[in-house]
């Protein structure tokens, strides 16, 4: 199938970008949409051309570092899936496709589609750990968790950091990915203990980075490669106003 | 100025039920303009009058005030902060995972806005600060200006069109104003959500009505008229 892509490139963080059109053919509908910017990338550095930089890893949908918007969409057009995860067989042959890279004031662009996502890093560092002392694994069964609040937890555990929910939100905010952690752990007794001062952490540090607020649209969870519901920022939220009343 | 984005959001939901409260208690004073005339307005001017000489709904007032200005202002500040940290694109169909009033709140809040400060001219400034003609029990005439003011179609236009704003508003406000309070329970995520519909088509439509019966009844001499000359 032939296909033609209009990609952002953008040399440094502080260059201006611009749209570059390329025509691909002879793509294969079975290709996955990473391995057409790799034939794309082949083929310019045939020519001498410098190649178009994008984030990419595991390339099964479980490690968040691919992601950009496909025709003014996180991921591309269908819903539950990593960019990587996207398949040609979603377009039609002769297609024209708009490729960006995920934006938000606090997502710095690198070079053209790859983005410094570095704010998530520090917004974990802030509190989304818990505090263990170092020695042998504790016995497994000596804190018992319903198979439900493991399930639960485990829900919210499975965001991936793709960043797809601040580039997706119309207020660059990071609600989604923030509380799908301080969900997470406050669900299981072992979070539960420094729930109030990791929630008030965590926040303050997403706040210090500039993401927006949250305005409950819902878009960040429609677009959610791995479906992370709303209701971890409702619990975020719950957490938050405790913290607030109860003291950190 | 509050710094942190979960407390300007708490400010927005606080401000923004208590609103809520007060809709209701508005709407259930309001009905009484369904009655026939003659109760109408003896009813009417008498509850106007109980209202505004009464020193608990004065302080309460004052929180309404308060709740007003405080929810517009934070707004802007909010969308203003939005604006710089949320990201544009070229080719943007973000809206299909979103509903429109969702992410229209500042335009639905302005309408309303707008529609407030009419309002407030219409009736409160004119009840509370002109010498306005007294009804036959000697209470100032507020029935009458109700009436007189929905006998002009374009008034009744802008209130049915302002409600129908608010209906959209409340929509999307009830849900998030609760889920900022931090109700994450699925059970009672539920009950919101099917209360906050009910209440935003209760509230609205019961407001929207007023209007459109007043014209029709109060004012049914001259819609014969005009139906007559068509």
């Amino acid at each position: 199938m032939k296909l033609k892509l209009n990609i952002w490139r953008q040399e440094s963080a502080t260059a201006k970008g611009a749209f570059k059109t390329y025509t691909l053919e002879n793509l294969e509908k079975d290709m996955s949409f990473l391995e057409m910017l790799d034939v794309l990338n082949e083929q310019l550095v045939t020519k001498g051309e410098r190649p178009v930089v994008f984030d990419h890893d595991c390339r099964e949908g479980i490690c968040g570092t691919c992601g950009v918007m496909i025709n003014g969409r996180a991921h591309g057009p269908i819903g539950g899936i990593t960019t990587c995860q996207l398949h040609l067989r979603s377009f039609n042959d002769g297609d024209e496709i708009t490729v960006e890279p995920f934006r938000a004031s606090t997502f710095p662009i690198i070079k053209d589609l790859k983005i410094n996502r570095s704010a998530f890093d520090r917004i974990i560092s802030a509190g989304g750990y818990i505090s263990a002392s170092t020695g042998s694994a504790p016995e497994a069964n000596s804190i018992l968790i319903t198979h439900d609040v493991a399930e639960s937890a485990f829900d919210s555990a499975a965001c991936i950091g793709c960043g797809a929910c601040v580039a997706t939100c119309k207020n660059g905010s990071a609600a989604l990915f923030t509380s799908a952690k301080i969900s997470h752990l406050a669900k299981l007794p072992q979070g539960r203990a420094e729930a109030r001062i990791r929630v008030v952490k965590m926040v303050e540090q997403m706040d210090k980075e500039g993401f927006g607020h949250c305005t409950n649209t819902e878009a960040c969870e429609a677009e959610c490669p791995m479906g992370v519901s709303v209701l971890n920022i409702a619990q975020m939220n719950w957490e938050y106003n405790k913290a607030l009343l109860l003291g950190a | 100025m509050i710094k942190l984005t979960l407390l300007r959001k708490l400010l927005m939901a606080l401000t923004g039920l208590f609103l809520c409260l007060f809709l209701v208690i508005h709407l259930l004073g309001n009905l009484q303009l369904f009655l026939p005339k003659e109760i109408a307005q003896e009813q009417f001017n008498a509850y106007s009058q109980a209202l505004s000489g009464n020193l608990f709904i004065k302080v309460v007032a004052i929180g309404l005030y308060v709740s007003i200005l405080a929810h517009a202002i934070y707004a802007v500040v909010i969308t203003i902060y939005n604006r710089k940290s949320g990201g544009k694109y070229a080719v943007d169909e973000r809206k299909v995972a979103s509903p429109w009033y969702s992410r229209s709140m500042g335009l639905l809040g302005t309408v309303i806005f707008v529609f407030i400060v009419i309002h407030f001219q219409n009736f409160w400034y004119y009840y509370k600060f002109t010498d306005m003609p007294l009804d036959p029990w000697g209470r100032k005439d507020l029935y009458s200006a109700v009436v007189n003011l929905f006998g002009n179609v374009w008034y009744v236009v802008i209130y049915v069109v302002s409600m129908v704003a608010m209906g959209y508003h409340l929509l999307h406000g009830v849900a998030s104003a609760v889920r900022t309070l931090g109700v994450y329970h699925q059970k009672y995520v539920r009950v919101v959500n099917v209360a906050g519909v009910v209440y935003s088509v209760v509230i609205s439509a019961g407001f929207a009505i007023i209007p459109i019966y007043v014209y029709l009844v109060q004012h049914q001499e001259r819609l014969l008229t005009l139906l007559q000359l068509k």
